[in-house]
Formats: structure tokens, C-alpha cells, sequence
């Protein structure tokens, strides 16, 4: 685990180690040295398993974070490796060769949030939505009370609390006093 | 099926003649449903409504969290065959479609189909909040609001998620209603289709489907 | 020749009676099923209110041509069936046909309402349709592979091939039955029926839990209703073909019912207890010892 975690920092350049847990890692790394790494972890180092791989949107810093996160049966070992790519326009390295199942990822996170993945085959094809038009759903800057609002006829009547404070006030409002 | 093997092609058969196909003419019929009236003869009518009170046939089609809850009426503990209620797996020969919970929009469109696909008269239950207004998904950007604008509803069942036992008590509900000749739903739809379908194809963005399954 | 018209009058009260018996029949069956699964189960009049109800049904789609003739085909198959049958042996009411059948005619009726079945699932078009038609078919033909073992050892043992004679045979005590004159063939028949009657273990052709309800996926309201109304003549049909061959056939209806109920429920009490056999188990199950006791059956008879 230790001379894989020296090979990534060293040879593919990953940095920011943050040590979650005794058998999970997470490190950033670039773009472009992603695929290689991740063929490097799979295929060398054991880490065989694709446990997910997953986007997060970054808005006040314009960024998409990606998580690939493989495990290793033989370790027990978790390593997570973080990229950043900007959140306008910017493709992302498919890996549906090392892991086909990486194909269905890439599927759903180019219909919730936009990111195309060229070369993965059937990533063109509706995954949950079907004929969506707006703004990828998934985006934070997508506002989806609004269009819920606009498209589904809501219907009348509807009050909402903030929990907190209605909570506050519903059942711990004598002790207050 | 998607919405390309619906366009106009041309195709050539084994012989080698092209001929031109129009799916949605000619492997479906997509005439408007018919109101079918109930017979004339009033005892007639009120011991038909009672046999099909009595004999409740469910189309086993889960759409949401709510459908955990329809196998254990079936089982031995709440056990709804005492009340002539079975499950069917096909819509053809079901007569009650209970919605069980909340509908995202590529459910909904799978639910229209097998409700337009089962005969008159046909009955639906909608369990859940999510059903009435959207319950905790009301804000969602991919699950509907109201049932009722896409298809008649004959009775909610509210809670999230009501237990089996509110569900039977919808049961008794409703066969009340079917015996007292109020569940005419189907006809309902039947004379009020436009309306529905504009509210349906107004949510479904990717409509794939002839305009009325059969 | 003078035509009696009186006759059509009792063989459509023996359609009734039949029908009536088997949907009684249907529903202790279904409530001896939910004991055994510990519930209360359904009421026993249960299936004559589905029937009520299907028949009540407003709309109903029909596919073709072939799609209606296909529940009739299996009415006809049943109905048929029992008219050939010697239902009470001896009356001039309720002998129907019987004098004209013979063994073969009534193997060929067997058959010919799942055939017409395979015709009008066929055209509605549903993939689940063929798929059930041709489990149902698979089953049924190897189902019959020890009935027919055994029926030739009943034909040979009695040198007969009409059922009336074989019946005629078997009168005068519970000695003459084919049950205590040829046991083996009885055997080898009374597995075969645990098939041909389409209960659990061999009911993966209709089950729903499986591909959805098998052939009848499409058939709805009307088209339903009659198919029902065939589930009910048919078992009952096929039981009073065994109590023909086998167990000394009846010369009056109560008697008539005391033996259905009895066969009947050797294959309702076979299916509480035993699990599901996928297709091919069946198919392998039906050639082993069933074949086999029907095959010691013929040799026997001719030693």
C-alpha cells in the first residue's frame, strides 16, 4: 500500500493526500494522468474493483469534481483519486476499457450534469430521463423548485416549515419560556 | 422501443419489394377510447357491480416505495384473498391499478400504458402523498405532482406509507363505491381523453407511443 | 331414425352439473392451498364470482380471427372431451356420446384445446404467449408418454379400445377395477396426472410468478371468462376419464363425486406440498419412473 501510494505521488504525480481512514485514501490528481494511473492501480497494483465513481459540482470555483473510487480484495484497501476539470465545456477521459461498468457512470453523469465522455459507447443514450430539454438536473445552478413549479401543477394548499424552527416551536416551546 | 422505430421507413420484404411502413398506423390502433355505458336494467347492473366488487383483480405493477407494502397484504398476516382480492400480472385481465407511491416521469409513462391497457371498468388507487401533491418529492425536477391530471383516480390512500391495514380499509371504500355504481372512472377518462392526454404529453417530453394502447 | 331431442337437454345438464362440480372443486382446492400457506384463503364461491365478473366486463380486445377461436378451441376441447366420456355408466341420460368415442378420440381431445390455445396465443403477439404455449406443449406430450403406456396396457388387459366396455369391464366390485387388476398401469397413469392436471410441481406453464400467467397473458375479459369456464369442465372432464380407465368409472352422480373429489385432490395434495419443477426437470421426471412402471405394465399384461 505504501510503495503504491510512493508510485502515485511520485510517477503520476498525485498530491493533496488526505488519509480518511486507516484503509482509505484520497488523493488529487491531473486529468492527464488519470487513466494511466487508474490502469497502473488496476492492473499492477491490484486494485481490481471499481467501487464507484462519481461527480460533484463545484460551482463558485467553476469546477467538476470526479471521485474514482477502486478497492482491493487482496489489501483491503480503498484508494479514491479526485480530479478537477473546469465546469464549462470540458470532456473527461472515459474509462469504460478498464471497467466496462464505468460505462453506465458515465452515461448518467452525461445526462445529470452535462460532461460528455467521448469514445464510450452508448453514452448518447437516455439513461433516467427520457427526452429531458432543460439544463442538466444535477448542476447546482439548475433550480429545480422552479421547474417543478412550471411543470408539474402543483397543487394548492401547500404549506412548508422549516423544520428547525417549526420543530422549535411545536415541541420545545415551553421550555423556552 | 424507442422513438426512432415509430418514424415512417421504407422497407424491403424478402422478396425484394419496398414498401413503405407507418408504425403507429399499422402495427397499432390508436383509436380514442370508447364510453361504455352500464346496461339499462337496473338489477342487472347493481348484481354486476357487486360480482365485480366482490372480485378485484390488482395488476402487480409496483411504481414506488408503496408497492413494499402490497405483498404483505397478500401474505398470511393481513391476507386480502379473504376479500376477493387478487394479484394479475397483466393488465388485460386486471381491473384495479394501485399507483403505489411516487411517479417519475419515465414510471408515469409506463403506468399510462398499462392502465390504457386495461379494460372497462377499470379502477385506480393512488396510495401515498406523493400521489396527491408530491409529497416529499414535491420539489423534484423528475417526479409528477398530481395524479389527477393524468389519469381519473377513484379513492387515495394518504400516509408515507400507509400500512396494509389503511390499504384494506381503501379496499372497503372502494368496493362501496363500485357497488353504489360511483366508479365509472374508466368512462371518465374515455370522455375527457383530450384533456388527459394534453396533460400527459405536455410531461412526457418523449412521447414513443401511439396516443391510446389497446 | 328418430331423433331424440330430449338429449341435448341432458347432456347440456351435464356441461352444468360438471362445471358446477368443478368450480367447487377450484375453490376448495385454492382454499386447501392458503391453509397450507397458514392464511384464511379466498371463499369457496370465490371463482363463480371472477367468472361472473369476467363475463361482466365492458370492452375487450380481440387480435384476430385466430385469437378468438383460441378459447373456444379449448372449450371445445374440454366439452368435447367430457361428451365422449361415459360420465354415469348405464344411464341413458348422462352417456351422451359415449358409445361412439373410443381411447383415442378422447387422447386427441386432450390435446387439441392446448393446440388451438397455441394458435391464438400465437396471434396475439405477446413473446410471454409462445413462450407458455410451448412449455405447456412440452409437458403435456411428455405427461403423456406413461398415460398412453398405460392405456395401452389397459386396452390389451381388457381387448377393448371403447371406454364403455372398459368400464362395462371393470363392474361388479372394487376387486374388478383396473386399480387391483393392473396397478402398475395405474400407477404410471396417476403420475401422469399429476402433470396433465397442471398443479404444482408441473405448473410452470400458467404460474405468475413465472413468465407472467403463460398462455393466457393476453386474453382478456370475455375471452377470459371462457377460458375459465373451460378450467372448470376440464379437470373434472380429465378426472372422470381416469375414474373410467382406472377406478371403475360411476353409475350415479353422488358417487360420481365422492371418486372426482378423491382423484381430484391427489393432485391438490401433491401440489401443496411439493415445489415448483422447472420445465425440463418435468420433462425428465415424466420419463423416468412413470415410463418405466408403464412399460412394466404392458409387459406384464402380455405375460
Amino acid at each position: 500500500m505504501k510503495a503504491t501510494l510512493e508510485r502515485l505521488k511520485g510517477f503520476f504525480g498525485a498530491s493533496d493526500e488526505v488519509i480518511q481512514r486507516d484503509d482509505l485514501v484520497f488523493l488529487t490528481v491531473d486529468k492527464e494522468n488519470l487513466v494511466s494511473a487508474l490502469t497502473y492501480l488496476k492492473n499492477e497494483a491490484g486494485f481490481k474493483h471499481l467501487v464507484m465513481m462519481s461527480v460533484a459540482d463545484w460551482l463558485e470555483e467553476g469546477k467538476f469534481q470526479f471521485t474514482y473510487h477502486v478497492n482491493s480484495h487482496e489489501l483491503k484497501k480503498d484508494i479514491a483519486l479526485r480530479v478537477f476539470i473546469n465546469r464549462d465545456n470540458e470532456d473527461m477521459y472515459t474509462i469504460h476499457t478498464l471497467w466496462p461498468t464505468a460505462m453506465v457512470y458515465e452515461r448518467e453523469n452525461r445526462e445529470m450534469f452535462g460532461i460528455n465522455f467521448p469514445g464510450c459507447p452508448r453514452v448518447e443514450e437516455n439513461f433516467v430521463l427520457e427526452g429531458w430539454e432543460e439544463m442538466p438536473p444535477n448542476r447546482r445552478d439548475f433550480d429545480t423548485k422552479e421547474y417543478s413549479d412550471k411543470t408539474f401543477f402543483p397543487r394548492d394548499g401547500r404549506t412548508t416549515n422549516d423544520p428547525r424552527e417549526y420543530m422549535k416551536e411545536k415541541l420545545y416551546s415551553e421550555e423556552e419560556k | 422501443m424507442t422513438k426512432k422505430d415509430l418514424e415512417k421507413r421504407i422497407v424491403t420484404g424478402p422478396d425484394g419489394k419496398q414498401f413503405e411502413i407507418d408504425p403507429i398506423k399499422d402495427y397499432f390502433l390508436d383509436a380514442k377510447p370508447e364510453v361504455h355505458s352500464p346496461t339499462s336494467f337496473k338489477v342487472v347492473e347493481k348484481f354486476l357491480n357487486w360480482a365485480r366488487s366482490e372480485s378485484i383483480w390488482i395488476l402487480g405493477y409496483g411504481t414506488g416505495c408503496g408497492a413494499m407494502e402490497l405483498p404483505p397484504l397478500m401474505t398470511p398476516r393481513f391476507d386480502a384473498y379473504r376479500f376477493g382480492i387478487q394479484m394479475r400480472p397483466t393488465p388485460r385481465q386486471s381491473n384495479l391499478l394501485i399507483v403505489s407511491g411516487y411517479l417519475g416521469i419515465k414510471t408515469l409513462k409506463r403506468v399510462i400504458r398499462s392502465y390504457e391497457q386495461m379494460q372497462n371498468p377499470k379502477y385506480v388507487i393512488a396510495l401515498g402523498s406523493c400521489t396527491i401533491n408530491g409529497g416529499m418529492y414535491w420539489d423534484s425536477y423528475n417526479t409528477i405532482n398530481r395524479l389527477d391530471y393524468y389519469m381519473p383516480v377513484d379513492l387515495y390512500v394518504t400516509g408515507c406509507m400507509p400500512r396494509p391495514e389503511a390499504l384494506l380499509a381503501g379496499f372497503d371504500k372502494l368496493k362501496e363505491l363500485i357497488r353504489t355504481g360511483q366508479a365509472e372512472n374508466a368512462n371518465k377518462y374515455a370522455e375527457k381523453f383530450d384533456w388527459y392526454k394534453k396533460n400527459q404529453k405536455q410531461i412526457i417530453k418523449d412521447w414513443d407511443m401511439p396516443d391510446y394502447n389497446w | 331414425m328418430n331423433f331424440d331431442w330430449i338429449k341435448i337437454l341432458y347432456s347440456l345438464l351435464t356441461i352444468f352439473i360438471v362445471m358446477n362440480i368443478g368450480l367447487v372443486l377450484q375453490g376448495i382446492m385454492r382454499k386447501l392451498g392458503a391453509r397450507v400457506g397458514r392464511r384464511h384463503g379466498i371463499r369457496i364461491y370465490q371463482a363463480y364470482i371472477d367468472l361472473i365478473k369476467n363475463y361482466s366486463i365492458r370492452s375487450s380486445v380481440s387480435h384476430g380471427v385466430m385469437f378468438f377461436l383460441g378459447p373456444v378451441f379449448r372449450l371445445a376441447g374440454g366439452v368435447g372431451m367430457l361428451l365422449f366420456l361415459p360420465v354415469i355408466y348405464g344411464s341413458e341420460h348422462f352417456s351422451n356420446f359415449s358409445h361412439y368415442g373410443d381411447v383415442t378420440l378422447i387422447m386427441y381431445f386432450m390435446f387439441l384445446g392446448m393446440l388451438g390455445m397455441a394458435m391464438g396465443a400465437g396471434e396475439a403477439g405477446h413473446p410471454y404467449s409462445p413462450i407458455g404455449i410451448s412449455r405447456g406443449l412440452a409437458q403435456l406430450t411428455a405427461s403423456e408418454v406413461p398415460l398412453i403406456l398405460a392405456i395401452i396396457s389397459v386396452m390389451a388387459q381388457y381387448q377393448t379400445f371403447s371406454i364403455t366396455e372398459i368400464v362395462a369391464a371393470q363392474q361388479g366390485g372394487i376387486m374388478n377395477w383396473t386399480l387391483f387388476t393392473n396397478p402398475f398401469a395405474t400407477a404410471a397413469a396417476m403420475l401422469s396426472f399429476l402433470g396433465a392436471m397442471g398443479r404444482a410441481p408441473f405448473s410452470v406453464v400458467i404460474a405468475p410468478q413465472e413468465i407472467p400467467i403463460g398462455p393466457p397473458t393476453e386474453f382478456n375479459s370475455t375471452y377470459l371468462a371462457v377460458l375459465q369456464t373451460n378450467r372448470a369442465i376440464f379437470p373434472v372432464a380429465k378426472v372422470i376419464w381416469y375414474m373410467a380407465l382406472f377406478f371403475g368409472g360411476a353409475t350415479s352422480w353422488p358417487i360420481l363425486i365422492i371418486k372426482a373429489i378423491i382423484i381430484y385432490f391427489w393432485s391438490v395434495f401433491v401440489g401443496a406440498v411439493f415445489p415448483r419443477f422447472r420445465i425440463e426437470q418435468s420433462l425428465r421426471w415424466f420419463v423416468k419412473i412413470p415410463a418405466l412402471l408403464g412399460v412394466i405394465a404392458i409387459i406384464l399384461v402380455q405375460v
